[in-house]
């Protein structure tokens, strides 16, 4: 018992990598450096991209994806998947456009369409946490279902008649600056889930289950609330998308918003979130979001038509999980090839990378 | 397999307890072959399509006894088919192929061009090109996935906008039309030989090649064993790489068949073709009790799985539920399986758990 307090102290700090490595080598700096690069980039050589008009457009064309992104990178850090977000926008968009129809107020039919987010997220959550389904299989078939809701609700027709109070809430911008109004509550939404992730037990837990969630139920983490509520804030959330998207847009269809889960998930993937769960931060997830938008913009500026964008997000998206395992398999070879090993560690990000790569296939 | 690992390692000392396990090697090999296919979850799902079927059928006779209810409920659902035998495939290897779609845009494209500027080639040799063509994009998908080991969500993720964009990207604001292709290979998307149109006699022999080749043949047994334990099946020294990309291939080569067939039967190529059909193709093979998760499952059920989602659709008008719901309906179902798939593998568990304890 006693020589527990005879042995020296042992902290990580002896093993770990120096603060800047650790800060710089890893893939959210990465990808913000990417970003910053395009975005210097498109400044100096895109026409029109440094116009005032730019700044508002990239953001309210981003903002659905930014929004939903947050609450599906921690969904994705648990090691779900969430395929019904867009979905849940088109459902809220038809909800309140019928509402709104039927003689009720904005504010009224926002909140309905909220709550029926929130009641959709909770059949996902239900669904995965306690009944135990693949969250894939479940968000496909939710998919379908929650479209098939908003299409039979309002059919082909559209809902066009808002008052316009609230449609120009959704396209100002700050005063005169050209800060979209919807940043705000983005922006608070952003801190929210920021705070959630990194600062609280909660957040810890999240990372936990992503990794092991036996082990994670053995420390005492309550696995299936919390996927539960995590659907249910990637469902609320989502209907504010869809809310934002109908205001903003003047219309609410059945339709509203086709696709866009895969446009989200493409942004958390970039944002050098692991599909297999356990990790990714929120500032490469926004980094990620950012990139695709400007890239997007740049690329309309230059007339360049949206079939090319999409080719480069999705090669961009493909380079993005299929790096570290060039570069460690890069790694390897050079160290085969030259046998007297390296007297320092091989880059700091590649040791869990390799771990986390090596269920082939999956 | 578990009910038979265990009659054998009961077959030495057999307790009162134990007999209902050891119940059903009483039976004769036939009744047992007869209680497996009963059970099996291709019957109930085939049930379920001939539920759907009888329904319609009684509330509207031309359903199905009408030249063209008959020829629609055959057509219809082929090239679904050709794509659910392909996803059924790379499920059970514990994959996903999201970029069928694309492939089936890019490879339908291809045939109006090959058409259109080579106007001498073959209708096979179109085949064959198609074919190959689909199988070498999947062949893509394979590589990145089984060499660069990541997700194959995320990877046929990436490849669906590529394929997409460079569909687009070709066709720029031209379609395909009718008028630009042979008669004869249109033919092939009316004609028909006994009432049973060529489009589905070609989706059925790839079915029957794929579905006996998955159920007989070693390689087939192996996609199994991948998707059941992709570690185990590494160290039992499987080639997993090579069975990974051959999966994809045929999923591919098959979406690529399914492109030149929709051409074919629709005769217009716009940029919109195949557009959402790849969730579609999941659903079929989710429904069709392919689990999401490999290893289980069968091509079969993915082809029921297939018919019963576009037969659904054409019947909801008749059922007198307005057609927009369709996809309500689609998702509503697509739930049930699962959740049954789950509730029966409780049950089957806790069955084995209280033979255990009671032994």
């Amino acid at each position: 018992m006693s020589t527990a307090t005879a042995a020296p102290a042992r902290t990580y700090s002896d093993y770990s990598q120096p603060l800047w490595r650790r800060v710089l080598f890893t893939r959210e700096s990465a990808i913000i450096a990417l970003t910053v690069a395009v975005i210097l980039y498109s400044l100096v050589n895109v026409q029109n991209f440094d116009g005032p008009l730019t700044l508002k457009f990239v953001l309210q064309d981003i903002a659905p994806i930014l929004v939903i992104a947050l609450p599906m990178t921690l969904v994705i850090i648990t090691g779900e998947i969430d395929l019904s977000v867009a979905s849940i926008m088109g459902l809220s968009s038809v909800l309140l456009g019928v509402l709104h129809q039927d003689g009720m107020p904005i504010p009224a039919a926002a909140l309905l369409a909220l709550l029926a987010g929130l009641a959709c997220g909770a059949l996902n959550g239900f669904l995965v946490a306690y009944v135990g389904l693949p969250s894939l299989a479940v968000t496909i078939g939710t998919l379908a279902l929650f479209r098939g809701i908003a299409v039979g609700l309002l059919g082909t027709t559209a809902v066009t008649e808002f008052t316009e109070k609230w449609t120009d809430l959704a396209t100002g911008t700050i005063g005169e600056s050209n800060w979209p109004l919807v940043m705000v509550p983005i922006a608070v939404l952003i801190v929210v889930f920021v705070v959630l992730l990194h600062f609280t037990t909660f957040g810890r837990g999240i990372y936990d289950i992503g990794l092991n969630s036996e082990a994670a139920h053995f420390t005492g983490v309550n696995v299936a609330r919390t996927k539960l509520v995590l659907f249910m804030l990637s469902g609320v959330v989502s209907a504010f998308a869809g809310i934002y998207f109908t205001l903003r847009f003047g219309t609410a269809r059945g339709d509203n918003a086709t696709g866009y889960e895969l446009q989200v998930i493409a942004a958390v993937l970039l944002g050098g979130v692991s599909i297999f769960g356990g990790r990714g931060r929120l500032h490469g997830v926004i980094a990620g979001v950012v990139l695709i938008g400007v890239i997007a913009s740049a690329l309309r500026l230059e007339s360049v038509t949206v079939n090319i964008t999409n080719i480069i997000i999705g090669l961009l998206l493909i380079a993005s999980v299929i790096a570290p395992s060039v570069l460690s398999w890069v790694a390897e070879r050079l160290s085969r090839q030259a046998p007297p090993a390296p007297s320092e560690p091989s880059g700091p990000t590649e040791p869990p990378t390799t771990q986390h790569t090596a269920p082939a296939g999956v | 397999m578990n009910q038979a690992d265990l009659k054998h390692a009961d077959g030495t000392e057999v307790s009162t307890s134990e007999a209902l396990l050891v119940e059903p090697s009483a039976l004769s090999p036939g009744r047992r072959a007869f209680n497996t296919f009963v059970r099996s979850r291709e019957f109930s799902i085939f049930l379920v399509l001939v539920a759907v079927i009888l329904v319609a059928t009684v509330k509207n006779g031309s359903f199905l006894f009408s030249s063209d209810g008959w020829r629609n409920f055959l057509l219809n659902p082929s090239i679904l088919l050709l794509l659910a035998v392909g996803q059924a495939a790379v499920v059970i290897t514990r994959n996903v192929d999201l970029s069928v779609g694309s492939v089936m845009a890019l490879t339908a494209y291809l045939t109006g061009r090959l058409f259109i500027d080579q106007p001498g080639l073959p209708i096979i040799v179109v085949f064959g090109l198609c074919i190959l063509f689909g199988a070498m994009l999947g062949l893509v998908n394979g590589v990145l996935v089984a060499y660069g080991k990541v997700p194959a969500l995320v990877i046929t993720l990436g490849t669906l906008y590529v394929y997409r964009g460079v569909m687009l990207t070709w066709a720029g604001s031209d379609r395909i039309n009718a008028g630009d292709l042979p008669g004869d290979f249109l033919a092939l998307g009316t004609k028909a030989v006994l009432t049973i149109p060529w489009l589905t006699i070609i989706a059925f022999a790839v079915l029957a090649a794929v579905g006996y080749y998955m159920y007989t043949a070693r390689g087939g047994r192996e996609l199994y064993a991948i998707g059941s334990d992709p570690d185990a099946a590494v160290l039992y020294g499987l080639k997993v790489k090579r069975r990974i990309l051959a999966a994809f291939a045929l999923s591919g080569a098959l979406a690529g068949l399914a492109g030149l067939l929709y051409t074919a039967r629709y005769g217009t190529v716009s940029s919109s073709v195949g557009f959402g059909i790849e969730l579609q193709a999941v659903a079929a093979v989710v429904i069709g009790g392919v689990a999401i998760f490999g290893g289980s499952g069968t091509v079969w059920g993915a082809a029921i799985g297939a018919f019963l989602l576009v037969t659904i659709n054409r019947a909801l008008p008749s059922l007198g539920i307005e057609d927009f719901w369709q996809r309500a309906v689609v998702g509503a179902l697509i739930l049930g399986a699962i959740v049954l798939d789950r509730l029966l593998a409780l049950r089957q568990a806790r069955k084995l758990a209280e033979a255990r304890d009671s032994s």
